[in-house]
């Protein structure tokens, strides 16, 4: 982590997993369907405390300890959405989301579509690596959800991002599938507004201008890419950084007009690259974008393997602001 | 059914001071920060791993969960082995690739167990199956916690190896929490023994901190299960005497309920015991536990030494090399051990 975010935290502002937090603290406080649900949500606040003094504020009828079953949380939800509420379900993380595919996939992605009935919930929960979780707590399941229609996908960069996404997410109307980066959860902080407000699902961000390459990344691969940008830019490379925020459904017009600009697109994802979401970006942008490249659409994303747990395998599975430079660097060259 | 042989209660003993000690040094190791990760420490649950794993036999096979060190220094791992592993070392069973008692060799027979609370149940299951179908005579043994007897996968499992009647013995591990979540909000049931029932599937609740009982009943369900009387469910009643992991500082934790436990302790008790029967002197057991302790030091010294894989190894090892290589394994180990 690049000396940037170290001063952030110095200077103070809200970390991600406090945005996190706030954001389901006033869409509860204002709306009162909207409940959460989860292992370790209620006394303990959750494994990662973005539910932290909920119970006492709330009471356990809507900061609800379940048991340890996935399938029951996400049924739970499905079903009381029908009802009419609005539950927010917590995987303790997101790797154990595969516990409840058959509910996100099959029953909440397909029923409106089959029997107009939406589902309007959330199944958020920590993603990704860094931390040396191993193969079963540092998983980016993203791609999973990304292919199936029915769903949003998103995955925030800011923790301005994780605050204004996760109020849209409670107020849409469909299931959103709401992936936190657990390595930004206390890695950076920002100054949010005091005022409301909510960031819209399915619009990217332009994170950084430049002129020479588009760099199209999310999640906690953003803070990876810019910090690549400001390494080249030294170099007289001038980087365009694009943050997707949502994966599903994914924003075309921001990805192709920052790609019509500078006539280059790198993608970058933390997830293994073979049917990545970076795999879809990449045929979307040869599809509609070919008159103006300049260079093949390359990507920069984990090998195809499992997340490996001793630390300098890690740090050899996770892409990072070397290898997006050195990618950027072969993709400007050319 | 067979009793204990004096010889095999001091190997109790031994093996959950084992326990106990590799346990202590891995959370010198946490402090110092060279364990990679999480740690999960089975303090006070000594007696359930160890009791549990010794009513097998050579051929049979177990998987642990992060909670049962006991057992699979009882299978033949050597500390050196399990530090490596927590130090994410290249001499780790796993190699790096995973941490705590995610490893498997099916040539010791241990199936190694994924995170996902509950998968292990119905691949057990899969693993006594074929005993049956192969017409050999190996048991099977997993264990559970009560938490983890709330995912679909363990009622899929359990029905399964009921309805096939095939040769598993399921541990549930009842130390009263899950994380923060305490029984009762775990499940209404009065006891983890009558989900079990519920399936047709025979099962007993032990006091889990009574190492002899718990190998009783164990061997009792073994040997059932050997004998082709179907699966067994032992519920065993322990208690989870630190937080889910060292990391949580188990606030929600009634601290008299605690203290309480803490005097039921499986170490003391099986040393009074030993006492008590003429086996072993304090001083006899004090000799031992030195003797321990610095075999421990030397493992872990060894651990320690062992470099870290090296980042090129990510890549290796996602699929196999040679079509069938896996099916040597299996028969070799369970044909040979008889
Ligand atoms: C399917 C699934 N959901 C959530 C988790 C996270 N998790 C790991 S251990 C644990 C508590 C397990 O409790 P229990 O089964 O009673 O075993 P104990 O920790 O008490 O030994 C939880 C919730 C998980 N590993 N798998």
């Amino acid at each position: 982590m690049l000396d940037r975010r170290r001063a952030d935290e110095a200077r103070g502002g809200t970390t991600y997993v406090e945005a996190l937090h706030d954001a389901l603290w006033e869409e509860m406080e204002t709306d009162d369907r909207v409940f959460v649900l989860g292992e370790d949500v209620g006394v303990y606040g959750g494994a990662f405390k973005v539910t932290d003094g909920m119970i006492e504020r709330f009471g356990p009828d809507r900061v609800i300890d379940t048991p340890i079953s996935e399938d029951a949380i996400v049924g739970a939800a499905i079903g009381a959405a029908i009802a009419g509420l609005r539950p927010v379900a917590e995987m303790q993380f997101a790797d154990f989301i595969s516990c409840a595919f058959d509910q996100i996939t099959n029953f909440a992605a397909k029923s409106r579509y089959r029997t107009g009935v939406g589902i309007p919930i959330v199944v958020r929960g920590p993603s990704g690596g860094g931390v040396h979780g191993g193969p079963f707590h540092s998983q980016n399941p993203e791609a999973y959800f990304a292919h199936t229609p029915g769903l949003k996908v998103v995955q925030p960069a800011t923790a301005y991002d994780a605050k204004g996404l996760l109020k849209s997410a409670i107020r849409d109307e469909d299931p959103v599938i709401f992936f936190e980066h657990k390595f930004l959860y206390r890695r950076i902080r920002e100054e949010l507004p005091r005022e409301e407000y909510t960031v819209p699902i399915g619009k990217a961000r332009v994170a950084r201008d430049g002129r020479d390459l588009s760099i199209v990344t999310y999640g906690a691969m953003v803070w990876e890419a810019l910090d690549a940008a400001a390494l080249l830019e030294s170099e007289g490379i001038d980087c365009e950084v694009v943050d997707l925020r949502t994966l599903l459904p994914l924003d075309d017009e921001t990805i192709f007009a920052s790609v019509g600009r500078t006539g280059k697109a790198l993608i970058v994802h933390e997830d293994t690259k073979t049917g990545g979401v970076g795999a879809e970006v990449s045929a979307r942008i040869t599809e509609h974008c070919f008159d103006s490249l300049d260079g093949p659409v390359l990507r920069v994303a984990a090998p195809d393997t499992p997340v490996p747990y001793a630390p300098p395998m890690e740090a050899f599975f996770l892409p990072n602001a070397e290898k997006i430079a050195r990618a950027a660097r072969a993709l400007a060259g050319y | 059914m067979g009793r204990l042989s004096d010889a095999q209660r001091l190997e109790l003993y031994r093996f959950m001071r084992l326990n106990r000690v590799v346990e202590e040094r891995l959370v010198n190791l946490y402090r110092q920060g060279k364990i990679v990760g999480g740690l999960y420490r089975s303090l006070g649950q000594e007696a359930t791993s160890v009791g549990t794993a010794f009513a097998l036999s050579p051929g049979d096979f177990l998987s642990p969960l992060i909670r049962n060190l006991g057992s699979v220094l009882v299978r033949g791992y050597a500390p050196r082995e399990l530090f490596a592993q927590y130090l994410a070392r290249a001499t780790s069973p796993s190699g790096g690739k995973d941490g705590n008692l995610h490893f498997a060799s099916v040539e010791r027979g241990v199936i190694g167990p994924i995170s996902m609370l509950g998968e292990l149940i119905p691949v057990m299951a899969g693993v006594a199956l074929a005993a049956k179908l192969r017409r050999e005579s190996f048991v099977c043994m997993t264990y559970i916690g009560d938490g983890a007897t709330s995912t679909g996968p363990f009622h899929e499992g359990m029905n399964f190896a009921a309805v096939r009647k095939l040769p598993l013995v399921v541990v549930g591990e009842n130390n009263h929490w899950a994380y923060s979540t305490p029984f009762s909000q775990q499940m209404a049931c009065a006891s983890l023994a009558d989900r079990a029932k519920a399936y047709g599937m025979a099962a007993a609740t032990v006091d889990g901190n009574d190492v002899e009982t718990v190998w009783e009943a164990a061997s009792e369900a073994v040997a059932r299960a050997r004998r082709g009387e179907g699966p067994f469910f032992l519920e065993a009643v322990t208690y989870r005497m630190k937080g889910h992991a060292e990391h949580d500082a188990q606030h929600y934790v009634d601290k008299a309920e605690l203290a309480a436990w803490g005097d039921r302790d499986p170490l003391e008790r099986w040393s009074r015991a030993l006492a008590a029967r003429g086996l072993a002197s304090a001083g006899d057991l004090a000799r031992l536990d030195g003797d321990i302790a610095r075999l421990v030091d030397q493992e872990l010294e060894i651990a320690e030494r062992a470099p870290f894989p090296p980042p090129e190894a990510a890549l290796e090892g996602v699929y196999g090399e040679a079509p069938g290589e896996s099916e040597p394994f299996f028969l070799r180990y369970a044909e040979g051990k008889r």
